[in-house]
């Protein structure tokens, strides 16, 4: 396997342009000759769908659920990030390629980068046409608000709904392109492969979830958007159905994994309540403009917090960032928050909770402001805890919330598998190490609406492809696999069910290779995955069988490969001997406890590659170089 | 931590073709803390623990946004709070010793799939006839170049918040998708953007929703009532008024 991430040259602002003057056309007329399977119809993969039919495409687009419109993305709730400065206090392409360089901890490429930032522009363009009903000041233009540490105002959002809108837009114009007669949707199906001939990847391999029915889809190619893999945590913010198994198996057919180990925990969730836990709830990290984040001074402090008098407490963000204060970024909140509550100053039942107090923004700017600003996130927090945060400080822990990492891709999003396109979250692109608030729908509608149209007509153009059918060897293959693993499955009738599994992988995950890391914890999870992996395949039981909705067999599929990816973030992170975003390693910090890189030794992607089962994936570096923006430490103090 | 006893009716139903039935379970260990679902999870660990089937329900993000959810908990769909998803839906609203029953959506365009998870598919097919707005990528005009009165926009919003649950549906004595068409016809042709497509928009919509088999609005009210969004009914009254000034002219 080689990398090549086909960076155009040039100056960086002109990288862009240049490229697409260099990228090969479909001919109109030809473009509806072609299908392309699009899996996945969160941000990424609607506008992606949308956008291809619009050009012409003959589009084929997957979901798992029951309707395109519930994807994951639906649940976003902060904003969307773009250059637009329509606020005129500074800022401008360069300004969010730069933070967001900079926020990645210099583990992302320039080019990718700053393409997305000048895309971000005509993002909010595109949404607004759609009838996106995006928050406006009183004149009628559209209102910003600074997010996760910005400093400038450039999140653009609906209520605390922004993800839903967006959604809902790219959704819309799915279905006009379906009305069209261009797009054929197939909810309720799950990728379980992908089918490579002569090297291209040329469809996919689907279980139909209500009758069971394995179904084989041709294409010329086949775009993923199946988002990230922050659930093989088990608990995090994400929804329930969100699972790597796409990925995986793709994967596992020769797409080169990016950064597997580089997470991102979101500082402010609702802490856990019990074993039975499902998942846990995010809340807006635009809570900290106001709020301000503090635990007692004391150890085990179980005083009500009310009752802590303000020189007992420690509000140990301001302290220790007097910069950036309860605003830091994601990665250095949540460290801070884990560090606390590792002192044992920790509140809450399980002294895993630190408090988010509005008290002082109410006192300066009235109830009535803060219930405007956040009255939605208020009632949800009291809906989930019963108690009322206008009255007592909020409990709030991190979280998994994020993946980085995902599938290699180059500067067109192509994977190691030629035809193999991955898109959104699902892909490594542009975040490096660690992700910036609001920027994740904006790069999920980039990749969909702005860069995917150009660049698969690219390969579609300049591409030998030979006319296939669902009858090919490769397509009988790939199915059978499928159905011997379902059948697998269903066989071992063992002792326990796929949901202790799943929780008792997560515990692993969140202990060894959660938010902070160490070579010893990391071998030891390694040793762990492998053993429940191992008793995963011997012991697991799965009611019902193949031929109806079977949501045990669904999710039993999709802990196996947990079960696997788990594995290799582990090995990724046992093998980046530094601290870097997300990535925390014990061994590698300051003596103050700041995050430690080594851009001599490890600036550079890492992309693994598999090598079967039982056998240790292959490692290949991405080199990244900076040319434009000097890698420097990362502080916020 | 405190632990109640339930005593669930649950509708119980193989595949579309096969007839369902309500099956009694009885939960011990259901605490206050838990979600309404994760009553069910523990309910469905039981199960499987016995080699039963486990109880199918659609959920995803379980925070009330993605509208996979549904449920008629006691009568009610999602529930007996107001302006919330079953999803969110906490234990702490029920006692010890309660009896509750657990139905799916009912409606004829929202045919069973298997125990309560239902097919709303017709929904999707409703807004594919009209309700987007026609603009290719690429093609857009400066998003600040139109300015909306910020009481348009709120009030466009407000009817974007649906999140095509069905519970209006389910709650309605005619099965009418009107609260449901009705959000979506009201916040495009709030907009400046939907205005080339009003009329078009409002006829096909409205066509669709009747050949999807959804029945007529008699003002019953009920779809407000349990919708977890809000919707207000006022919407239906707007789309009425789209339709008619759309079939004038
Ligand atoms: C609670 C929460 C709040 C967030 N808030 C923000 C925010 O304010 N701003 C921001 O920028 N980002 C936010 N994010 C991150 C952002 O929402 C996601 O990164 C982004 O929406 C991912 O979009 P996507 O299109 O890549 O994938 P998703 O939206 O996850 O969509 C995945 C799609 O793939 C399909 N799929 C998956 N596997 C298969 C398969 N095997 N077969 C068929 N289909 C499959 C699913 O059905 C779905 O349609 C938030 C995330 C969370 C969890
Ligand atoms: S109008 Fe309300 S009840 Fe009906 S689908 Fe929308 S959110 Fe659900
Ligand atoms: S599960 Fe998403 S709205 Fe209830």
């Amino acid at each position: 396997m080689k990398l090549d991430s086909k960076l155009p040259s040039g100056p960086l602002h002109e990288k862009w342009d240049r490229h697409k003057a260099d990228l090969k056309l479909v001919n109109p007329a030809n473009k509806r000759k072609h299908t392309i399977i699009v899996v996945g119809t969160g941000l990424a993969g609607a506008s992606a769908g949308a956008t291809l039919a619009e050009l012409g495409y003959n589009v084929k687009s997957f979901c798992i659920q029951d309707s395109p419109r519930r994807a994951h993305s639906i649940a976003a709730q902060g904003g969307i990030n773009a250059a637009k400065n329509y606020q005129n206090d500074g800022d401008s392409i360069w300004r969010l390629f730069y933070d967001t360089i900079k926020g990645g901890d210099y583990r992302s490429r320039e080019a990718n980068v700053y393409r997305l930032a000048q895309l971000s522009v005509q993002i909010i363009d595109q949404a607004v046409a759609q009838g996106v009903p995006f928050a406006r000041e009183y004149g009628g233009l559209l209102a910003n608000r600074s997010f996760g540490g910005a400093q400038v105002s450039r999140t653009f959002y609906a209520r605390g709904q922004t993800g839903q809108q967006l959604l809902l837009g790219a959704y819309s114009s799915l279905l006009r392109q379906v009305d069209l007669g261009r797009v054929t949707l197939f909810s309720r199906r799950e990728m379980l492969d992908l089918v490579v001939i002569n090297g291209k990847a040329r469809g996919i391999i689907v279980r139909n979830l209500v009758t069971g029915e394995i179904e084989r889809h041709v294409a010329d190619a086949v775009v993923l958007a199946t988002g990230g893999y922050g659930n093989v945590y088990f608990l995090s913010t994400n929804a329930k159905n969100s699972n790597a198994t796409a990925a995986w198996r793709c994967y596992k057919r020769g797409a080169a994994f990016a950064n597997p180990c580089f997470t991102q925990i979101h500082p402010t969730c609702i802490p856990r309540a019990g074993h039975y836990q499902s998942k846990l709830t995010l809340m807006s990290e635009s809570l900290r403009n106001d709020g301000r984040v503090w635990v007692p001074k004391k150890k085990g402090d179980k005083r009500h917090p009310n009752e802590i008098p303000e020189d007992e407490r420690d509000y140990y963000l301001e302290r220790r960032y007097p910069a950036f204060g309860n605003l830091v970024p994601r990665d250095v909140a949540s460290r801070a928050a884990k560090a606390v509550c590792d002192e044992g100053r920790g509140v809450g039942e399980f002294g895993q909770a630190v408090y988010l107090d509005f008290a002082d923004a109410i006192r300066r700017l009235g109830i009535d402001v803060i219930r405007d600003r956040y009255g939605n996130l208020f009632d949800m927090y009291e809906r989930i805890t019963g108690e009322n945060p206008y009255e007592v400080p909020m409990r709030i822990y991190p979280a998994v919330h994020y993946t980085m990492g995902g599938l290699w891709v180059d500067y067109n999003l192509m994977s190691t598998i030629p035809g193999l396109f991955v898109l959104g979250e699902a892909n490594f692109s542009d975040h490096g190490a660690n992700r910036l608030g609001a920027s994740a729908l904006m790069q999920g509608l980039a990749d969909g609406y702005f860069v995917i149209p150009y660049t698969i007509g690219d390969y579609i153009a300049g591409t030998e492809l030979e006319v296939v059918s669902t009858d090919a060897d490769a397509f009988k293959e790939a199915e059978d696999g499928v159905k011997q693993q379902i059948d697998k499955l269903l066989s071992i009738k063992g002792k326990k069910s796929v949901l202790e599994f799943h929780r008792q992988l997560g515990e692993i995950m969140w202990d060894y290779v959660g938010m902070s890391r160490n070579a010893e914890g990391l071998k030891h999870a390694i040793k762990e995955i492998r053993k429940l992996r191992e008793e995963f395949w011997q012991n697991v039981y799965i009611p019902g069988d193949s031929r109806n909705l079977n949501k045990d067999l669904e999710f039993a599929g999709r802990v196996a490969d947990f079960l696997e990816l788990g594995e290799l973030m582990a090995i990724d992170a046992l093998h980046r001997n530094e601290s870097c975003g997300g990535h925390f390693r014990e061994e590698y910090q300051t003596p103050d406890g700041e995050a430690l890189r080594d851009d001599k030794n490890f600036a550079y992607v890492a992309a693994w590659e598999y090598k079967g089962d039982g056998k240790e994936p292959e490692l290949h570096k991405e080199p990244l170089e900076f040319e434009y923006v000097k890698p420097t430490t990362r502080s916020y103090k | 931590m405190k632990k109640m006893t339930l005593h669930l009716r649950i509708w119980r139903q193989k595949d579309a073709n096969t007839p369902g039935k309500l099956v009694s379970y009885t939960l011990n260990d259901v605490t206050p803390e838990m979600s309404f679902l994760e009553m069910l999870d523990v309910l469905n660990e039981h199960l499987v623990a016995k080699g039963e089937e486990p109880v199918e329900f659609d959920n995803d993000c379980r925070e009330g946004i993605c509208g996979m959810c549904s449920l008629v908990i006691n009568g009610i769909p999602h529930g007996p709070e107001h302006a919330t998803a079953t999803c969110q839906l906490h234990m702490r609203h029920f006692k010890d010793g309660d009896t509750i029953t657990i139905e799916p959506f009912r409606a004829k365009p929202f045919p069973v799939v298997k125990d309560l998870v239902v097919d709303r598919s017709a929904f999707d097919r409703i807004l594919a006839a009209g309700g987007y707005i026609s603009v290719n990528a690429g093609s857009a005009p400066d998003a600040n170049s139109i300015p909306i009165p910020k009481e348009v926009a709120d009030e466009a919003m407000d009817a974007a918040a649906c999140i095509g649950c069905g519970a209006c549906v389910a709650a309605c004595p005619n099965a009418s998708a009107s609260l449901f068409v009705s959000a979506k016809i009201s916040q495009l042709a709030l907009l400046p953007q939907g205005q080339p497509e009003r009329k078009r928009r409002a006829l096909r919509m409205i066509e669709q929703m009747d050949r999807e088999g959804f029945g007529d609005c008699s003002n019953h009210a009920e779809c407000e009532a349990v919708c977890p969004k809000e919707i207000s009914i006022a919407h239906i009254a707007r789309m009425r008024r789209e339709y008619m000034k759309a079939m004038l002219c």
